[in-house]
């Protein structure tokens, strides 16, 4: 599943990190949290066929009410339970891939103006500081309010406004390596800059950037439902962000519409989060993580 | 290329470091010159700039450090060559092994990987063929068990064995030149002999020559054919070896040889010392470097710059004004004990 994605490990280290995730408990927390919610999404077109926007029901019934709509229905009639399980699909899919081009655009940039220094790191910090001082939220609704809301355009918008932090950190991690006996000892064999830098720098500064990968996914989930939540959600699928929004309106009489949604984007939100802290003590950084 | 013409040949090397406009000169003008399967030891202080000579060699110098002069390897001057010319020549014809063999080497790949890697840099040769010569390598710098030790990442090998690695991938494309900066500094004693041991087994087999950088005095006298002393980024004395130990002539090379400890030299006998330290780069004062620090310095030597002369056999050269006076031939020879 498209969450997995953003947790690449090497062979015979994965079962050893795994192992270190494992003892400890805030660690273990994030990891069921997270299996809850990408087995939800994996398992939702087999629970909830169909079309989970669908009206299937009469509006605003309890959780607990019907049996056959287990946490309610909204007040259009859709089943909640269906689209917090259609949701994860799609939260866990716009985080990864969100992510994903954050990852992209901030190790290149990172990598590019460590390992090159002089006027390329000068000219690719200032545009990343420059990135950085546009508030990211408005940045990433503008892009969408510019482009009409739909997957791909959030999916972009969140990865542009993603990366600057990410570029700082490889940039840091590459200059730490940059000058160090490694990147010398591969410079008197002959290797090129890319061997140097795609073989010798990037897989030693894997760690910390793992590290902000799962806090990126976290809070990209985070962005697309602030975003739905105001309106800017595709709507052709179902958002949480969006599910929450509609609740709002009746929240005084029927607060589960909006809570339990909430609650899904809390349990993916705190786990990712979780996992964070777990890989940060099992990868064994020493540094601070902005 | 005739056997007795040298491989590596130094002319008049300046490295200086740009500070805003000025410039800050670290090594004046020094030249040497190494033939094939020839060791020659460049010893000296911390500071002195051996190991800057040694990064400029092999185009290291970092980015505010400029270097003039000529360096020529076999037949080209490399000195200032860029890019891609550079990377060519890097590994394949002159390779460099470096203090600490734990940070130069990946931790996340294999170290049978890291020698492939080196391989293939330069050899276009299959993946196949590439492992057995890595594993031939493994084998060739004695590393017990090649095999099982091909597929192990370095933070499982011992140190001694780390730099047995470094120096199979600085062999993987028979370099002309070897230069080994403080090879064996991070070692045991006992594992830094097999070390130098195994590097001069490597020249003798395949005719390289070893530029080894060091402030270790024994070592020198152990595995070095000629020396080149160096302080405050001149070149004070050079000649063979077994000469400079037998009858060093600059003074500051007598009190690096009266320095060393000595068994059997009286054991609450304290450590002859250099008093003083080197000069900082911005502050070599006129004349003789070492004239603060030298027992025999006269007024002369504060005001005028010595330069080499030819002392004695037709290799030997000091940069000292007043050797001949320190020379006095009744004078017994320091002994050597290595």
């Amino acid at each position: 599943m498209a969450g997995v994605l953003t947790l690449p490990a090497t062979g015979p280290r994965r079962v050893g990190l795994l192992a270190r995730l494992a003892r400890r408990p805030s660690a273990c927390i994030g990891l069921v949290l997270l299996g809850l919610v990408a087995g939800a999404g994996l398992a939702a077109p087999v629970l909830f066929p169909g079309d989970p926007l669908d009206m299937v029901g009469a509006p605003l019934q309890w959780p607990g009410t019907d049996p056959a709509f287990p946490l309610g229905t909204d007040m259009l009639g859709r089943d909640i339970a269906a689209g917090i399980a259609h949701g994860a699909r799609i939260s866990l899919m716009i985080g990864a891939v969100a992510t994903l081009v954050a990852l992209v655009i901030g190790v290149g940039i990172g990598a590019a103006a460590g390992y090159y220094g002089g006027h390329i790191e000068a000219a690719l910090m200032r545009l990343t500081e420059l990135f950085q001082t546009i508030p990211p939220f408005l940045f990433t609704l503008a892009i969408v309010a510019v482009l009409q809301p739909s997957i791909p355009t959030i999916v972009l918008a969140i990865g542009l406004t993603g990366w600057p932090a990410l570029a700082r950190l490889v940039r840091a991690e590459v200059l730490r390596l940059r000058d160090g006996e490694l990147v010398q000892s591969s410079i008197v064999i002959g290797a090129s800059d890319a061997r140097i830098i795609g073989l010798h720098i990037l897989p030693n500064v894997l760690a910390p950037v793992i590290v902000s990968a799962s806090i990126l996914v976290a809070n990209a989930i985070l962005t697309e439902s602030s975003l739905a939540f105001l309106g800017l959600g595709d709507p052709n699928v179902v958002s949480w962000g969006a599910m929450v929004g509609a609740g709002r309106e009746v929240i005084r009489t029927d607060w589960f519409v909006a809570a339990a949604p909430g609650l899904a984007i809390v349990a993916a939100v705190l786990a990712l989060n979780l996992l964070g802290d777990g890989l940060n003590d099992a990868l064994d950084l020493k540094r601070e993580l902005r | 290329m005739s056997a007795d013409s040298p491989v590596l040949q130094v002319e008049d090397l300046r490295i200086a470091f740009r500070e805003g406009a000025a410039e800050r000169a670290a090594v004046h003008g020094i030249g040497f010159s190494v033939a094939a399967g020839e060791t020659l030891a460049i010893v000296g202080e911390s500071g002195c700039g051996k190991s800057l000579t040694a990064f400029a060699l092999l185009g290291l110098l970092p980015g505010n450090a400029r270097a003039r002069g000529r360096v020529r390897l076999e037949d080209h001057d490399i000195l200032g060559l860029q890019g891609e010319a550079m990377r060519r020549l890097r590994g394949a014809r002159i390779a460099m092994i470096f203090q600490e063999p734990m940070t130069a080497l990946n931790p996340v790949l294999t170290v049978g990987a890291q020698i492939v890697e080196a391989i293939r840099e330069h050899d276009a040769v299959s993946a196949a063929e590439a492992r057995a010569r890595a594993g031939a390598l493994l084998a060739r710098v004695r590393i017990p068990d090649p095999e099982r030790r091909f597929v192990e990442y370095p933070h499982q090998l011992s140190g001694g064995m780390r730099q047995r690695v470094m120096i199979a991938m600085a062999l993987a494309c028979s370099p002309a030149v070897l230069v080994a900066d403080e090879p064996t500094t991070a070692l045991d004693v006992t594992v830094q002999a097999e070390i130098l041991d195994l590097i001069d087994d490597l020249r003798r087999e395949t005719g390289m020559a070893v530029v080894l950088i060091t402030h270790d005095l024994g070592l020198v006298a152990e595995h070095a054919d000629r020396v080149l002393v160096m302080y405050a980024g001149r070149a004070v004395e050079t000649g063979s070896a077994a000469s400079l130990f037998a009858t060093p002539r600059h003074p500051y090379t007598r009190g690096l040889i009266a320095a060393r400890p000595r068994i059997g030299s009286g054991a609450r006998q304290r450590l002859a010392e250099i008093p003083g330290q080197v000069p900082s780069l911005g502050a070599v004062p006129r004349g003789c470097a070492f004239a603060p620090r030298c027992p025999a310095a006269g007024a002369p030597c504060r005001e005028t710059l010595p330069l080499l002369e030819a002392a004695g056999a037709a290799a030997e050269r000091v940069a000292c004004l007043r050797w001949k006076d320190l020379h006095a031939p009744e004078q017994s020879p320091v002994s050597l004990d290595a």
